[in-house]
């Protein structure tokens, strides 16, 4: 039944009509209401951008142009290292967040730095691994297959390290303002990102190297 | 440039095509007046491909038009009928919703849409490029034993070169054919995409640079027409034009004759596109044997290029220009290709990138560093001809036959889509293939 | 300085010229401004604004400048095309010319299209729903000026440098650095890049604004259609423009670093591009025309009188539209060589987007059945896009299927159907749009003479401009053609430049439009907010909106709520207001902007420091700007009072 109805069957009175269609007690909108709907929307799309990736990888990644193909250049012993690293730091992010909930300020930037350890060490090793695969020769000039490869995993790993220079700021952030609501929020947009690329790399890991060396 | 239908259509015998003229004839008056006065060669062609094209556009336009008229119609009438100052016609200020006319305005368009997917579905698989010509005219089958005239088509920077290999000749910016014989185009370019298309003759179909493309055609008319490239490729783009001849075959024999009797005397190929000749200059076809270093010259950019026969032309010419290895020294792309297949070379083939150069460190920059290879990328490049001659195997041919039953050409009696849809295309690549590479060779996917 | 020297300065005459009239113009703005005293008041009023009306307003003016320097370029090819002839060169040779076309395809999609369309959702969009902000209104300001820095980069490459040579989507090879050595696609690359972040920015913003910011009562089905367009549109932005980076990202990577994604040889593949760009390329013309559908339906409705017919399946046809529109991307290369089973998909899928298009120009015309249209110009303009819009779409499925796109693709045909579809209802909607808005935005309305003017020139010059283009293509007339051979078809090229003409005719006839209604804005003043006898919520308040939008948030009770309340005689409520709550603004955007422009120079000339200096600048600002967190204040009550009594005042005296 809508208001016209209404109105027309029960002769309202003004005030009454102006309640119906006014709200005259309103309070101020909590703020950041959309932040986590926003942010969400925002992986969404940086997931389309590693979608494309995968997408190239998977048109590429047969294109060795005569040279070396994935099971002459992965070890996968230092990837599923690497692998480590990146999912214990997913770990120890769910313990700041933890803490956070509990209330807990020191917790809370030790796991973060703790993360940052285990991310740092996630790079390192993934730097080292390109490192070496650029020593050889193998770089991404060199064919199809390995300029999807270094897109794809040196996309991801520049996320890392944006996530990075982001929970650097934030364990700052934390510590001059404390955990009040904006902080929390952040630290919560945080995890979405970080626990977002583990998912990422869980698919680097399955379908380029687990694929191509199986 | 009109051709008088009785020569297509005898005087007496209504048939599938002659109904199709007659539309035509009736969408001249519907489309617009003027139309039919002006040369609108995709409207009436010279080739049977192209009239089926053309024929296409305008049954397409002839259905949508069934709904759109009435609509345009309904939408004058309405705007000036409850215009506001027309106190007279009706206003129902509530009135939003009618279920019959909700369901009218989804399924009118449906019913449209559907007849137009039917059409959509038959003649974008009978006039699919790859498929061979099942017919001369709408009167003529193809004679079961005919062979059809074949053409390769390269696109150079800026102008247009074509392979006879039956011949074994080859012209630049020339095409002759002769009326009436099915053509098959093999089409690729040297540098970036373009698109080959002669108006009269048959739709277009893209050039691009280590792959091949095909089209089938025929030519119910003799004539000059126009050719030219339908995808902007750089500066010379404009003048990418070239002359299409349909000739009798007689006539086509007598000019290959005469191409092939060209003196064989090395000129200038072409005109550098930073120092263009004056007019007139470079008028004289100059011929010679199209070998490799004169592909190579040829292939520089240049602009405004007169015609040039050759009187010869290396027989693995063309297949070497899609497999981007004219130049010596160079890994052809499916060489490259089957060794990939193959899992690649290691670590061994890391470094041997100059044998796969085509055009990545700028344009021909590549030609002058490995024109003369040295003797360890010759002796790899041995080695790797020697891996790939173990399991031979030539690209697996993308070419669609046409049944030669005209019934089906038409449209009438097609027994079920997947019998020239889905069924070939496995048929042409089937699972155990094992050459996969080579798929990609074509641009079919 | 990396590959800038000297040489990077315009020689061609006409580009010299060009450049010697901005750069005078542009000292006597700068003087004009300093003078009176103006840049104060623009920098705090405008530029770090967060306000979404100011923001939209913005949005709108970049529009308009990009427009006119779009149309300039549409100009120069429609004289180039009409004299070169029998051997005559015309008068741009290959290297202007090449980069015109593109210059021209580039800006109208990028730079005018999407900032009217980005410009008119942010200004309307939470004004319909009953908000007083978007929900990010920082990013706002900051998507708006990066939109703004690409707009610059491709100014800037009018006169230092080159554009690019290779068509408005830069195909590869042609686009790989082999065959585009200079600095032209680097320019393509980085405004585009750069313009991207501020489209995906506020498609996130303003989806999160529908989602989250409704008034209480407005359900989804209850949301005005130009409010579900745009959420439809925003959907679209958030699902396509990732990819355009992404394949942007490949590009570029290609160009700069030597990786092998489009390359001819390593294995590179050039047809993945084409395939990508396309992915991103159909949604993106959905993008475009889905909020003029809005318009439309808004427009309509009002003029008419009327509920709009159909709202369901208005609202139905703007979703299928929205899904469909991700699988239709292969029509656009029937000729790259795909099988006949795939063209075929692709061809019906494409047809299939023409009945939902069309479901809603029935429920147009059955909106005009038993009403009482008042032909305003946002009518006229309606009206207009109906007849004008229906032959664009019907030569749309014409090429749609696939053996007449192969006579037909590339060809002036496809030239005219898509300046048919894009001309016809994108500019149309937004003229429409821009004539029943701006009595809300200022406060009055636009003079109606010389809107007609500009009426009547433009839509006949539309189709004299565009029929012969028609006409060509059935004559086998390519796209991109600097010179011809054949001298029998240079009439209808003639009269296609007349048409231009019109075109620009009536281009002058809005400028003076506007012109003339600010110069007699007086006499046109509207009081009462609701100038059109309108129906949602955005004519419930004043003209023009206060900061707030709404003292009180109108609560929603049907579709058309205004009309509603207006039904109802709900009287507006005169006391009892409250502090205010909102966004402060914030001058991060413009400055992390114009970082960006300079990050995006010095990549295009290879000036690595700069490039390292501004890139650390974003990223050091960036955080910076994170450790403010007081962005937000309160209107005073009193203010709120004041701005209220005054507007009972206006209302009083309009004697409504």
């Amino acid at each position: 039944m809508t208001a016209t109805t209404i109105n027309q069957t029960h002769d309202l009175s003004q005030a009454q009509l102006q309640a119906a269609f006014y709200d005259l007690d309103e309070h101020d909108h909590p703020e950041g209401g959309s932040t986590m709907l926003g942010f969400w929307m925002y992986l969404m799309s940086d997931c389309l951008i590693f979608a494309m990736l995968f997408a190239a990888y998977g048109v590429l990644g047969g294109s060795l142009a005569a040279g070396p193909g994935p099971k002459d250049l992965f070890e996968l012993p230092l990837v599923a290292l690497n692998t480590a690293m990146l999912l214990f730091s997913s770990i120890t992010y769910g313990f700041a967040m933890l803490a956070m909930e509990k209330g807990s300020k020191g917790a809370t930037q030790i796991w973060l730095l703790v993360t940052a350890v285990f991310g740092i060490a996630f790079l390192s090793i993934e730097l080292y691994e390109f490192y070496h695969l650029i020593h050889e020769g193998a770089t991404p000039m060199r064919s199809g297959f390995l300029t999807a490869f270094f897109s794809l995993v040196g996309t991801h790993g520049l996320h890392v390290t944006f996530g990075l220079v982001w929970l650097f700021t934030l364990v700052v952030q934390v510590g001059r303002k404390g955990l009040i609501p904006a902080n929390k929020r952040r630290l919560m947009c945080l995890s979405l990102f970080w626990h977002f690329l583990d998912v990422i790399w869980i698919g680097v890991f399955t379908f380029v190297y687990l694929m191509g060396m199986l | 440039m009109h051709l008088p239908e009785s020569r297509l259509n005898p005087p007496g015998r209504r048939s599938g095509p002659s109904r199709l003229l007659n539309l035509r004839a009736l969408s001249a008056l519907a489309l617009a007046g003027s139309l039919a006065a002006c040369n609108t060669v995709v409207l009436d062609p010279a080739g049977d491909v192209a009239r089926q094209q053309g024929d296409l556009v305008i049954i397409s336009t002839l259905l949508m038009l069934l709904i759109v008229i009435p609509v345009m119609a309904a939408v004058v009438i309405f705007a000036w009928r409850y215009r506001a100052s027309n106190k007279d016609a009706k206003y129902e200020p509530d009135w939003d919703h009618s279920t019959q006319l909700e369901l009218l305005i989804w399924t009118a368009p449906l019913l449209i849409i559907i007849c137009l997917g039917a059409v959509t579905w038959t003649s974008t698989h009978l006039l699919d490029p790859y498929r061979t010509v099942g017919r001369i005219d709408g009167e003529t089958p193809i004679a079961v034993n005919a062979k059809p005239l074949e053409v390769e088509v390269v696109a150079l920077d800026w102008k247009w070169l074509f392979i006879y290999p039956e011949q074994g000749i080859a012209t630049v910016n020339e095409l002759v054919v002769p009326t009436g014989r099915p053509l098959q185009f093999k089409i690729t370019s040297s540098s970036v995409m373009n698109s080959f298309y002669v108006p009269a003759m048959a739709g277009q179909i893209y050039a691009m640079p280590g792959m091949e493309t095909r089209l089938h055609a025929v030519m119910n008319r003799t004539g000059k027409f126009e050719g030219f490239s339908a995808n902007y490729s750089g500066a010379g783009f404009s003048n990418m034009r070239f002359a299409a001849h349909s000739v009798s075959d007689a006539d086509f024999a007598k000019w290959v004759g005469q191409v092939k009797a060209t003196p064989m005397q090395p000129g200038p190929a072409g005109q550098p596109a930073d120092d263009p000749l004056p007019e007139g200059q470079s008028a004289k076809p100059v011929g010679g044997n199209l070998d490799r270093a004169a592909y190579l010259a040829l292939e520089k950019p240049s602009e405004k290029v007169q015609v040039i026969r050759y009187a010869s032309v290396a027989p693995d010419l063309y297949d070497a220009i899609v497999d981007m290895c004219v130049e010596p020294g160079k890994m052809c792309s499916s060489e490259m290709m089957a060794i990939d297949a193959r899992g690649g070379l290691g670590k061994a083939g890391i470094r041997n990138v100059s044998m796969l150069a085509y055009d990545k460190n700028g344009r021909q920059a590549g030609s002058e560093a490995t024109a003369n290879p040295n003797d360890a990328v010759r002796k790899e490049l041995a080695w790797v001809r020697a891996l790939c001659r173990q399991i031979p195997g030539a690209a697996p041919d993308g070419t669609v036959k046409a049944p030669t039953d005209l019934r089906s050409l038409n449209g009438a009696g097609l027994a079920a889509p997947q019998s020239i849809g889905l069924g070939d295309r496995e048929a042409r690549a089937p699972a155990g293939d094992p050459k996969p590479a080579h798929v990609s060779l074509n641009s079919r996917n | 300085m990396g590959r800038l020297w000297l040489d990077a300065l315009p020689q061609e005459p006409i580009v010299l010229a060009t450049f010697v009239v901005v750069a005078l113009g542009g000292v006597a703005l700068v003087a004009a401004l300093t003078y009176f005293k103006l840049w104060g008041y623009l920098w705090k009023e405008w530029f770090t604004s967060v306000d979404h009306k100011k923001i939209g307003i913005m949005y709108m003016v970049l529009g308009l400048v990009m427009f006119l320097r779009g149309f300039a370029d549409a100009v120069m090819m429609r004289i180039q095309q009409s004299m070169a002839f029998n051997g005559n060169e015309g008068y741009l040779n290959a290297h202007h010319y090449d980069q015109i076309f593109t210059a021209h395809g580039v800006i109208m999609i990028f730079f005018v299209a999407m900032p009217f369309v980005t410009g008119l959702m942010n200004y309307i969009v939470p004004l319909q729903i009953g908000a007083r902000d978007v929900s990010f209104p920082f990013l706002n300001n900051f998507s708006f000026w990066m939109t703004t820095a690409g707009a610059v980069l491709v100014m800037m490459s009018l006169f230092i440098g080159e554009f690019a040579q290779t068509g408005w989507l830069a195909y590869p090879p042609l686009s790989n650095l082999a065959y585009s050595p200079w600095v032209g696609v680097d320019y393509y690359i980085w405004s585009l890049q750069i313009a991207g972040v501020g489209t995906l920015l506020s498609g996130v913003n303003l989806i999160a604004t529908i989602v989250k910011m409704r008034a209480p009562g407005m359900t989804m089905m209850r949301m005005p259609i130009f409010t579900w367009t745009s959420l439809c549109t925003n959907i679209l932005i958030v699902a396509a423009f990732p990819v355009l980076t992404a394949v942007m990202t490949m590009l570029s990577v290609d160009r700069y670093l030597g990786f092998n994604f489009f390359s001819n040889d390593f294995g590179g593949s050039p047809m993945m591009y084409v395939n990508l760009i396309w992915i991103w390329g159909h949604p993106e013309v959905y993008i475009l025309i889905l909020p003029l559908f809005g318009v439309f339906s808004e427009v309509t409705a009002t003029f008419c009188g009327k509920r709009l017919f159909g709202y369901s399946s208005m609202v139905y046809a703007t979703l299928v539209i929205t899904i469909l529109s991700y699988l239709v991307w292969l029509h656009h290369f029937f000729t790259m060589g795909s099988g006949a089973s795939v063209n075929s998909f692709f061809g019906i899928t494409t047809m299939v987007i023409s009945i939902p298009t069309g479901a809603k120009l029935f429920n147009w015309l059955f909106t005009m059945y038993r009403a009482r249209i008042r032909y305003e110009l946002p009518m006229m303009w309606t009206v207009a896009f109906m007849l004008t819009f229906t032959i664009g779409g019907m030569t749309g499925v014409l090429l749609a299927v696939p053996p007449a796109d192969f006579v037909l693709h590339n060809s002036l045909f496809l030239i005219a159907h898509f300046h048919n579809v894009i001309i016809g209802g994108v500019l149309f909607g937004i003229f429409a749009a821009i004539n029943y808005w701006w009595p809300k935005a200022f406060g009055f309305k636009l003079n109606q003479f010389w809107g007609k003017v500009s009426f009547w020139l433009w839509v006949p010059g539309f189709w004299v401009a565009f029929t012969p283009l028609y006409i060509l293509g059935f004559m086998g007339v390519t796209r991109r053609m600097r010179v011809f051979d054949d001298p029998s078809i240079q009439i209808w090229f003639v009269i296609a430049a007349f048409g231009a003409l019109m075109i620009a005719g009536g281009i002058g006839a809005m400028l003076v439009q506007f012109a003339v209604s600010i110069w007699k804005r007086e006499e046109l003043k509207d009081e009462t907010g609701d100038p059109w006898h309108g129906r949602t919520l955005e004519w419930a308040t004043s003209s023009p909106p206060p900061e707030y939008n709404f003292a009180f948030t109108p609560i929603v009770h049907d579709i058309d709520a205004w009309d509603d309340m207006k039904r109802c005689a709900v009287e507006r409520p005169t006391s009892g207001y409250r502090p205010i709550h909102m966004p402060k603004g914030t001058g991060t955007g413009i400055i992390l902007a114009g970082l960006s422009i300079a990050l995006g120079f010095a990549m295009i000339w290879y000036i690595w420091w700069l490039a390292a200096v501004s890139f650390a600048g974003i990223i050091g600002y960036a955080i910076f700007h994170t450790f403010n967190y007081k962005r937000d204040y309160h209107i005073p009550v009193e203010t709120v009072e004041a701005t209220e009594a005054a507007r009972t005042r206006q209302l009083a005296a309009a004697g409504a």
